[in-house]
């Protein structure tokens, strides 16, 4: 007893409580409804995490940098406008090829989000605002810039093409945002543990005074992190467009508070300089199970949000006392 | 005499450090006791458990013969026990008058009662002697001032212990001596007064007893009036002075390093100007808060130079920034580990190769060689003996002496050939710290200009080739090898002709 105990110890300093929640999770839901593990909804699972995985990646890099982006939600509203707004004339003025249209408008939707982190990026790290203010600013404003780029009504009628390539295609067998997450992931850690520029956000992250001593760039390397994380949110704005077929100004508004949920519930610190991106992808998983697993079972939104709140908050408490089992 | 206050058998961990191991101490009445020990000797950590800051792991605390036990600050100074600490316990936000009543303000239910307080205050400070308004708000103060204030503070309370950390080691020669007075008249009085301070002339004047701690633990206690100065570092460093300080041999060639006329925005260095060669350690003294540490951050780019040149070599750094000056082969090493030298909850491996991590010899073109880069960090543990190293932990679990060591490693990790120490030693123990001597010899027989800047007199003194003095921000001596003595570095410090 006492043997399993010491091992059950040492999983949980070395992996936190993610895997406890996750493992939990599945056990409950596949125990009380048969529906959650038959493979329509598995692939539904998986086809519905990517967007936040996708968002919770970039919100760990700005973490990592002892930042936090509010504006990611924001940010998918606003490149599905834009992204939606060009596509629609351009493909009416090319409508024997789709496919310049097409990267036209997603190329401009991802540019004008990675804009919007250039701004986060220079309030942050040349004006000195605290990243909470900042990115609630862009975030606020954001929304009536799209708000008013649309009138305040959604964007429909999208081009069929449109929806057909990066919503419900298939490629290897998978579906284009899936395999857009794969590939992004695989990018992220590369970038996290093999560069030297993935170094540098720890480092920027842990203590920027010793980073600067160090000789890094560390102006750089906080532009570059709201950059990445705001061109991410981005991508899903585009990716969301094709699934729904309409842009709205609101569309991924949740996404902000769930991805640093994603992320704390992952180990990823609040105070920057500690996190992994394979846990990330779990924790983003963790939550989009947990959604669909009460949405199954017919739990009422508002206790979901009673029992998302509470997870989280235990997270947090689970992390506390993982740091100081470290410590000890 | 029953001693007004004494502890018995205390220990007090952090964690796994032991910060305080079975500690004795007691405090009669109208004395002077002085507590002696290097930085990390624990030496904080008692006070703090005498005033009741912190609470003993075990061990007992007796006040006046009676077994005490306090939960808090208020509590002891209810008591009669109350400290000033060297690192100030004001809000910087408030006004003097609202500072010195901080946590024991007048009320009447839950309403302040202002009252005459401001009179109170006002004359507090008449009678002790400081330059200080009550409506001032703290934050506009000098420290030496804002010092007055936690005096104050702590004599409001008309308390029989009085515990000092370092009261004088931001003063002049003329507010210390109207501090010593003041001591003396307490001392008449019957107050005991604990007395922290790393100046050996300093206790020769006003302390009565002395104790020496060492790695947490009591060494000796001894009268003042029948000990010397050497016996006293004996008992600090556990070993003979001679053998604490490697004779270091030096062969000084070019200049590598030119300040010409250094001036910073803050005001904090005037024209100042000094050579550094190769192959040759040149000390910088001068007392805390003296402006020595912030020349050679501005030479490093870490603060605004508004006139005066730096060179390296032959070349002129028009606008020297950390990474300039660290491609020119200079490196600083900040006296600041855990707020500017490391990451702390980042594993050693990373932090060892920080710095040289963009170089060509870890990466290329941004990808990290990760094989290199786990030799390299090997390599670097090893040769500055950190121990145990493990690469892959966090540099927080470390001692302090082992953090300096993975700094150090840091800076040689690229390739440097000027290295600016700023207080080295400072918060390590003596085994840590005759490793680091032995680390600064090798650099300098190998070839390396190694300057340092330190508030450890005895240190300077022992390792320098040259030392200058530096005093309110100005270069103020410069001593040869041979010239080097206490006694001119001290007159230096505060200004005073050389008893020659």
């Amino acid at each position: 007893m006492t043997r399993n105990d010491s091992l059950l110890r040492k999983a949980f300093i070395h992996m936190g409580i993610l895997p406890v929640l996750l493992i939990g999770a599945i056990l409950f839901f596949a125990l009380n409804e048969p529906r959650f593990m038959s493979s329509l909804n598995i692939f539904n699972v998986a086809r519905q995490s990517t967007f936040l995985i996708i968002i919770a990646m970039g919100q760990m890099i700005v973490l990592l940098t002892a930042g936090l982006d509010l504006s990611v939600g924001a940010v998918v509203g606003f490149a599905g406008v834009v992204t939606a707004l060009l596509v629609k004339p351009l493909a009416a003025a090319f409508p024997d090829f789709f496919l310049l249209p097409l990267l036209i408008s997603v190329t401009a939707g991802i540019a004008a989000g990675m804009l919007v982190g250039l701004i986060n990026g220079i309030g942050v790290a040349l004006l000195k605002v605290p990243p909470f203010m900042m990115t609630l600013g862009t975030m606020t404003s954001l929304v009536g810039i799209s708000l008013s780029m649309t009138s305040g009504l959604p964007v429909t009628r999208i081009p069929d093409d449109y929806q057909r390539i990066l919503g419900y295609g298939e490629i290897f067998g998978l579906a284009p945002a899936m395999l857009i997450t794969i590939i992004l992931f695989i990018a992220i850690w590369l970038l996290l543990h093999r560069t030297t520029t993935g170094r540098y956000f720890y480092a920027v992250g842990s203590n920027i005074r010793s980073a600067a001593l160090s000789g890094i760039n560390t102006t750089k390397q906080l532009l570059l992190a709201y950059v990445l994380c705001s061109g991410l949110a981005a991508v899903v704005g585009v990716l969301f467009l094709a699934r729904t077929g309409s842009a709205e100004a609101l569309n991924g508004s949740a996404f902000g508070l769930q991805s640093v949920a994603a992320c704390v519930i992952a180990g990823v610190s609040l105070f920057g300089g500690a996190g992994k991106v394979r846990d990330v992808v779990f924790g983003a998983i963790f939550i989009v199970i947990l959604t669909n697993g009460m949405n199954l079972i017919r739990v009422e939104s508002y206790v979901q949000q009673i029992v998302l709140g509470v997870i989280l908050i235990l997270a947090l408490v689970a992390d506390q006392i993982r740091t100081r089992m470290l410590a000890s | 005499m029953t001693p007004l206050l004494e502890a018995k058998g205390i220990s007090k961990s952090f964690g796994p450090v032991k910060a305080l191991k079975q500690m004795d101490f007691n405090l009669l009445p109208g004395e002077v006791h002085v507590l002696f020990g290097e930085n990390g000797a624990g030496k904080s950590t008692l006070i703090n458990v005498l005033c009741g800051a912190l609470q003993p792991s075990t061990g007992t605390i007796l006040r006046g013969g009676k077994e005490v036990s306090f939960s808090d600050v208020q509590h002891a100074r209810a008591h009669g026990v109350a400290a000033m600490f060297q690192e100030f316990s004001l809000a910087p936000h408030l006004t003097v008058e609202e500072n010195i009543f901080l946590g024991a303000e007048p009320r009447k239910g839950i309403w302040l009662q202002i009252g005459n307080r401001r009179q109170r205050v006002s004359d507090a400070l008449k009678r002790y002697g400081f330059g200080v308004e009550p409506t001032q708000t703290v934050l506009h103060l000098t420290r030496a001032q804002q010092q007055m204030v936690e005096m104050t503070k702590a004599l409001m309370t008309e308390p029989e212990v009085l515990i000092l950390d370092e009261p004088t080691a931001s003063l002049s020669q003329k507010e210390t001596d109207a501090m010593y007075e003041l001591i003396r008249e307490l001392k008449a009085k019957g107050v005991g007064i604990i007395y922290i301070t790393h100046r050996i002339k300093e206790i020769e004047t006003i302390g009565d007893r002395v104790t020496v701690m060492r790695d947490g633990s009591f060494i000796d206690t001894v009268e003042m009036a029948n000990t010397t100065q050497d016996r006293l570092i004996e008992l600090m460093t556990g070993r003979q002075v001679d053998q604490l300080y490697p004779e270091i041999p030096h062969k000084p060639g070019k200049p590598v390093l030119r300040l010409e006329g250094i001036t910073t925005a803050d005001g904090g260095v005037t024209d100042a100007s000094l050579t550094l060669h190769a192959g040759e350690l040149l000390g910088i003294a001068g007392l805390v808060g003296c402006g020595k540490s912030r020349l050679i951050r501005a030479a490093f780019g870490l603060s605004d130079v508004t006139s005066g040149t730096i060179r390296v070599g032959d070349e002129t750094i028009a606008q020297p920034n950390p990474r300039t000056m660290l491609e020119k082969g200079v490196a600083y090493i900040s006296s600041d580990r855990r707020n500017e030298g490391l990451m702390m909850m980042r594993p050693t491996r990373e932090n060892l190769t920080l710095s040289a991590l963009g170089t060509e010899v870890l990466s290329t073109k941004s990808w990290i060689k990760l094989g290199f880069e786990k030799t390299m960090a090997q390599d670097l543990g090893t040769r500055l003996t950190v121990t145990p190293l493990q690469l892959e932990g966090p540099v927080f679990n470390y001692s302090g002496g082992n953090q300096q060591k993975v700094m150090i490693a840091k800076a040689i990790a690229r390739d440097t050939s000027v290295f600016l120490f700023d207080e080295p030693t400072v918060g390590i123990d003596v085994g840590a710290r005759v490793e680091v001597y032995r680390f600064l010899k090798e650099l300098v027989e190998a070839g390396a200009a190694v300057l340092v800047v330190s508030s450890d007199l005895p240190e300077v003194l022992n390792l320098s080739n040259r030392l200058l003095v530096v005093r309110d921000g100005a270069i103020v001596d410069e001593m040869q090898k041979e010239e080097i003595s206490e006694a001119r570095a001290l007159s230096g410090f505060f200004g005073t002709e050389t008893a020659a």
